[in-house]
């Protein structure tokens, strides 16, 4: 099956693009990316980019090398759940490796491992300027902090009750 | 209690609203300056001011606007800086989420004396609800004509558009953000040209902070004399200052510089102090990139004097005994955390951030975390201490933008002060993996004035 969005999400596609002069189409394309990993399974695969790159008009070269450049587009497939740990300085000074230890404790996942149901994925990340809020860690759009074992309970349930519930 | 300028309404109940941000005394500015200001006037006002830009550099922002080329019938852009990635910064991220039409209102006045059509803002990819946020703003601003044709009949057109980053703190670097912008990797570009001359597009371009373009604001409310008054020689103005580490009340404070480092962290008005009645033993006062200081040389200078919130005197002393305001993130450590270890942190940061057009960086960062690794983790040599020093040394100065630097600079100041530390990593590898070396003798009085 070819991959397409939906024509809401083409018309979403031509405002991106609206926002920068004539010529400059190429702008819009991490916009677009994120739009593309958000629809298609929270990954960019090869496919995905080359149609990105139709959209464009770009060689599927001129996606690829800015798809592997920046870290939030995943190249490779990742859990329901991606569970980003910031591990950096402020977030290490308060904590940040008992999360990663507790995550793996919970879920036997190290960084970069996906649960076997597909249900989460954890990564480790560098600092999310959320330093005053430490340990933190990210999950889709949202911030999570102040983290403790508590609220990892409390998160990792919540994920579970979700995907129940889309069943 | 210091004067706040820019976070004075941040805590009014729905100031993100457009109404109440209007009615708070919301878009004065902008009626001020179309109405009344030439594009040119702007600019001065900016300039007597005094205001140096908030990102990190601290360079005059009256000044750099003068650099911005006017060829006619070329398009000039203003792109606001939002991709806060320094570790130990959050105050872009503040501002922009409790009070973004601040930043707005900023930007169309900073527009019209730049004579940007269409500004940009570049925010970091991992703040994606902030983005909603400024989107809702804009397009508020834009229903009551702030935005648009023709605003308040002055002739001056603007739109103001959103562009998410996707992780790369690189990306702060303005030519790799340009570059980003334009919808490529973001490698930084050899300069010159500047953006100034050749920017976005390969157009005239200024590039600022968030912090720096909210100041616009107070600056044309109040005009650029009164707003000079404010703080200390040249550090004029308020500072937005992101505290955070090990300290009671961790958050974004707005400082108008004239207070001691000492009463920033322990009085309860700011940081309030250290948890757990431990003691203070070190912090990094402008973001993970400047030098990290020693409890002692942090609340005085190596001259004695007390050392305070401000761009000259936490420079005082160079990098020997010195550090930087930098991008306003106070990293706080107590007497229990381990310099080595947070080092390494942020030398794992820099080679993960390292977009590896240049051979010094993209080596250099990762050669770094691999020996302070190997210190940490009990198996470094004595030797391997002066080679990190040599190898930081080769990378500062021998790259295209200043992330060379930054990776540098903090291995740089640790091994400067630290080096004690350093060394008992060396000679007591068993004990340090079950211990951390304390406070030593960092917070102890100076005998001397630090060569």
């Amino acid at each position: 099956m070819k991959l397409s969005f939906t024509s809401e999400q083409l018309q979403e596609v031509q405002r991106l693009i609206s926002r920068y002069p004539e010529g400059r189409e190429k702008s819009a394309l991490i916009p677009i990316l994120h739009l593309a990993q958000d629809t298609f399974g929270g990954w960019l695969s090869t496919e995905v980019m080359d149609y990105v790159a139709s959209l464009l008009q770009l060689k599927p070269i001129e996606v690829y090398e800015v798809a592997s450049f920046y870290s939030m587009f995943n190249l490779s497939p990742v859990g329901k759940n991606l569970l980003e740990v910031c591990q950096t300085g402020p977030c290490m000074l308060n904590g940040s490796d008992s999360i990663v230890e507790y995550i793996y404790e919970r879920l036997g996942i190290g960084p970069g491992e996906t649960t076997k149901d597909g249900q989460f994925t954890l990564k480790t990340v560098e600092c999310l300027g959320a330093c005053g809020y430490a340990p933190m860690l990210q999950l889709g759009e949202h911030y999570k902090e102040h983290l403790t074992k508590e609220k990892i309970d409390a998160l990792i349930e919540s994920c579970y009750a979700k995907s129940a519930a889309l069943n | 209690m210091g004067r706040k300028l820019l976070l004075e309404k941040a805590q009014v109940e729905n100031i993100r609203s457009y109404e109440v941000y209007r009615k708070q005394g919301g878009y004065r500015s902008v009626e001020k300056a179309l109405k009344t200001l030439s594009p040119d006037q702007v600019t001065e006002e900016v300039k007597k001011s005094g205001l140096r830009g908030r990102g990190g550099a601290g360079f005059p922002t009256g000044m750099k606007w003068s650099f911005l080329a006017k060829p006619t019938g070329v398009p000039r852009y203003l792109v606001v800086n939002a991709d806060e990635s320094e570790p130990g910064t959050f105050k872009d991220r503040y501002l922009m989420e409790f009070i973004p039409h601040l930043l707005i209102e900023g930007m169309i006045t900073s527009s019209y004396a730049l004579g940007s059509n269409r500004s940009y803002i570049y925010i970091r990819g991992e703040y994606a609800w902030i983005t909603h946020i400024l989107e809702q703003a804009i397009e508020e601003a834009r229903q009551h004509g702030w935005l648009g044709k023709n605003i308040l009949g002055s002739g001056f057109d603007c739109d103001i558009y959103v562009q998410r980053g996707a992780g790369a703190y690189i990306c702060g670097e303005e030519t790799a953000l340009l570059e980003s912008l334009e919808g490529k990797r973001g490698n930084p570009r050899i300069k010159p040209p500047f953006p100034a001359v050749k920017g976005l597009w390969g157009c005239p371009t200024v590039v600022n902070n968030v912090e720096t373009i909210a100041a616009l604001v107070p600056i044309i409310n109040e005009g650029g004399e009164e707003y000079a008054k404010i703080g200390v020689g040249k550090s004029t103005g308020t500072k937005l200052i992101s505290a955070c580490g090990n300290i009671n009340k961790p958050g974004v404070y707005e400082i108008d510089m004239t207070i001691s480092v000492e009463e920033f962290i322990f009085s309860d008005e700011y940081c309030g102090g250290i948890p757990q009645g431990k003691k203070l033993k070190a912090c990094i006062p402008g973001g993970s990139s400047v030098p990290i200081l020693p409890a002692n040389l942090l609340l005085k200078t190596a001259k004695g004097e007390t050392r305070m919130m401000n761009y000259e005197s936490l420079a005082d002393g160079g990098f020997a005994s010195g550090s930087m305001m930098g991008s306003g993130g106070f990293i706080v450590m107590d007497d229990s955390q381990c310099v080595v270890r947070h080092t390494y942190t942020l030398a794992r940061f820099y080679r993960h951030e390292s977009c590896g057009q240049c051979s010094p960086c993209r080596e250099g960062t990762g050669w770094m975390e691999k020996i302070l690794w190997n210190l940490e983790t009990g198996k470094g040599r004595s030797s391997d201490i002066d080679l990190l020093w040599d190898i930081q040394r080769k990378i500062e100065g021998n790259t295209i933008c200043p992330l060379g630097d930054a990776a540098a600079w903090p291995v740089a100041a640790a091994i400067r002060h630290f080096r004690d530390e350093f060394e008992w990593h060396v000679t007591h590898p068993e004990e340090a993996q079950k211990r951390n070396y304390g406070l030593a003798h960092y917070a102890d009085p100076l005998l001397a004035p630090v060569a």
